[in-house]
């Protein structure tokens, strides 16, 4: 695929790609590619303490804090995630190149539905549907407010 | 008996009905929509769509109260769809009626009624493990409420059969066994008179979950001797919202009310109320008038099709189904071999069911994942969820074969073959 793999594209760059893809079929195919791509979740965190419910399929998801190079500032988040479904696993993709390695506060400021909505995406899948979208949402949301208030100082 | 009719071609029946269900002629994404979620709830006739405008049109008023011209319409219309159920049913009389919102509603309140009067802290419960959250979670409550305790029925294997190598021993000292006809997550078809006979014997009340069976099969409630059976409209071809329970007479005279409210009463002062006759005392409040008028119009369409002649045409869809589910390797086919209720379920090797049922959705086709409200029975076979087609009589093999070319090319997307 010619297209920008997944740790180094933006948002646009992804809705143009879905944009340029005319079907259903190139635009799943596309997101199960990018769900390939994901990097693999350690076994043991797929576990019921990162279990996110709400989905038809199984979905694990986890916050590893990441101190800034010169230890200052706030931490940026990396989000863990994975499922056993391929389309959560493609919209996992979506999500992290949403919010991963932000800080909690940034992650906190991002509107989600908004932002994907922007993709071609969002007449296929959207929140309302039991694939996880609306919860993964809510999950991230909660982390972040975890992290942001264990972060006040 | 007089000797069957010959039966007509199964598709037949299906191509002569599909003009009926305005919502079956649409496109899904491009596609003509192929319904395979009956289990979850069935799509409506035009008949019933046009007897609840008809009722909203002209008739209607509330029920009970008014001497007025609509109120007494609205009243007639209301009790004529109670004794529409009670001949459906076969019950012996229609005060052993009363509406609901649906199965749902109907088990929460033998639970909470019967269960109140009845059950005290070492009683038994004896339910099947292939239940309906529906008809498991109002138990668990009335056994926390009660101390009473739960015994299951266990399921055989992918097959699904229940075991009744202990009915007896399961049955001794109980007080209640509860259970479904037909399960909407294997297909299996319980033997309902056989086990109410032996409930029967063993001096312990029966409840019957009918969701699945009661728009698939002729019911019987004397024939079956059960003492309780619940169904949902919405899954016999009628509106959401109403359902009903059957109760044996005896049974209701001594239950104490659902819940409180007007038309439940017979008289009331600031003190205390006494309480209306059955099936009035168990509908506290304005009933669902309109939906009991779909369900009524929903259940003239059945018995106008046949029910027997539904129940052919479906075991012909599913069994077609099924066969071509097996040709694709490696696939795991839950309920039994033989006659089976409407559906199936099935996990295919490395493809999860909400890819499939997702991208089935993008091709037209409505398909259900999950767990299909059975947990603990799927917690049992080890599969966290499984894609369920389940059928009704307008669903025809043309559109199976549909369905099975659809699941092709959604499994050459999964594993990347072009
Ligand atoms: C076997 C069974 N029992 C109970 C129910 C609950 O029915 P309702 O949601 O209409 O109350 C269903 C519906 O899914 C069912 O399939």
């Amino acid at each position: 695929m010619t297209m920008a793999g997944l740790s180094d594209m933006t948002l646009e760059e992804l809705a143009a790609n879905f944009e340029a893809l005319g079907d259903w079929e190139a635009r799943f195919g596309y997101l199960i590619d990018l769900g390939r791509e994901l990097p693999p979740m350690a076994a043991e965190d797929k576990s019921d303490a990162y279990r996110v419910h709400g989905c038809q399929a199984q979905v694990w998801m986890k916050f590893i804090p990441r101190p800034t190079a010169n230890g200052l500032g706030e931490p940026v988040m990396d989000i863990a995630a994975d499922s056993d479904a391929f389309i959560v696993k493609g919209l996992i993709a979506v999500l992290l190149m949403l919010y991963s390695g932000k800080t909690a506060a940034a992650i906190l400021r991002i509107d989600g539905v908004q932002s994907l909505a922007r993709l071609q995406l969002a007449e296929h899948l959207s929140p309302t549907r039991k694939n996880g979208l609306g919860a993964m949402l809510k999950r991230i949301r909660e982390l972040a407010t975890a992290q942001a208030a264990a972060c006040t100082y | 008996m007089s000797a069957p009719a010959a039966q007509p071609q199964s598709t037949c029946l299906a191509e002569s009905v599909r003009a009926d269900f305005p919502a079956l002629a649409q496109r899904i994404n491009g596609h003509p929509l192929v319904y395979f979620d009956n289990a979850a709830t069935t799509q409506k006739p035009r008949a019933v769509i046009e007897a609840i405008s008809h009722h909203y049109e002209h008739n209607n008023a509330n029920v009970h109260r008014g001497v007025h011209t609509l109120g007494n319409r609205a009243t007639t219309a209301y009790e004529g769809a109670r004794d529409r159920v009670a001949t459906f049913l076969n019950a012996r009389s229609r005060e052993e009626i009363i509406f609901t919102r649906g199965t749902t509603e109907s088990l929460n309140l033998v639970a909470a009624t019967w269960g109140a009067a009845h059950l005290r802290a070492g009683d038994v419960i004896v339910l099947t493990q292939m239940e309906h959250h529906s008809n498991l979670v109002p138990w668990q409550m009335l056994a926390r409420r009660t101390g009473a305790a739960l015994r299951f029925l266990p399921v055989h294997g992918d097959e699904g059969l229940l075991d009744l190598s202990g009915l007896d021993a399961a049955l001794r000292g109980a007080r209640l066994l509860a259970f479904t006809h037909i399960s909407n997550a294997l297909g299996t078809i319980n033997p309902v008179a056989e086990l109410c006979a032996h409930a029967r014997a063993a001096g312990v009340v029966s409840v019957v979950d009918a969701a699945q069976s009661a728009g698939h099969m002729p019911l019987d409630v004397r024939a079956l001797d059960c003492d309780f059976l619940a169904f949902s409209g919405h899954k016999t071809c009628g509106p959401t919202g109403i359902g009903a329970l059957y109760a044996r007479r005896e049974l209701l005279e001594a239950m104490p009310p659902y819940q409180g409210g007007g038309e439940m009463i017979s008289r009331v002062t600031f003190e205390g109320a006494e309480y209306n006759e059955p099936p009035h005392k168990f509908e506290a409040g304005t009933p669902n008038i309109a939906g009991a008028v779909g369900l009524h119009a929903a259940l003239d369409y059945l018995d106008g099709l046949g029910r027997a002649r539904i129940h052919t045409q479906v075991q012909d869809v599913t069994t077609y189904a099924c066969e071509r589910l097996r040709e694709f390797p490696g696939v795991r086919l839950f309920g039994p071999q033989g006659e089976r209720g409407g559906l199936v379920s099935f996990v295919l090797p490395d493809v999860h069911a909400l890819d499939l049922a997702t991208m089935a959705d993008q091709q037209g086709v409505a398909i259900r994942v999950g767990h299909h409200c059975t947990q603990p029975l799927h917690d049992k076979l080890g599969v966290p969820a499984t894609a369920r087609a389940s059928f009704y009589f307008y669903n025809t093999r043309a559109e199976v074969d549909r369905f099975v070319t659809v699941l092709r090319r959604v499994i050459q997307m999964i594993k990347g073959t072009p």
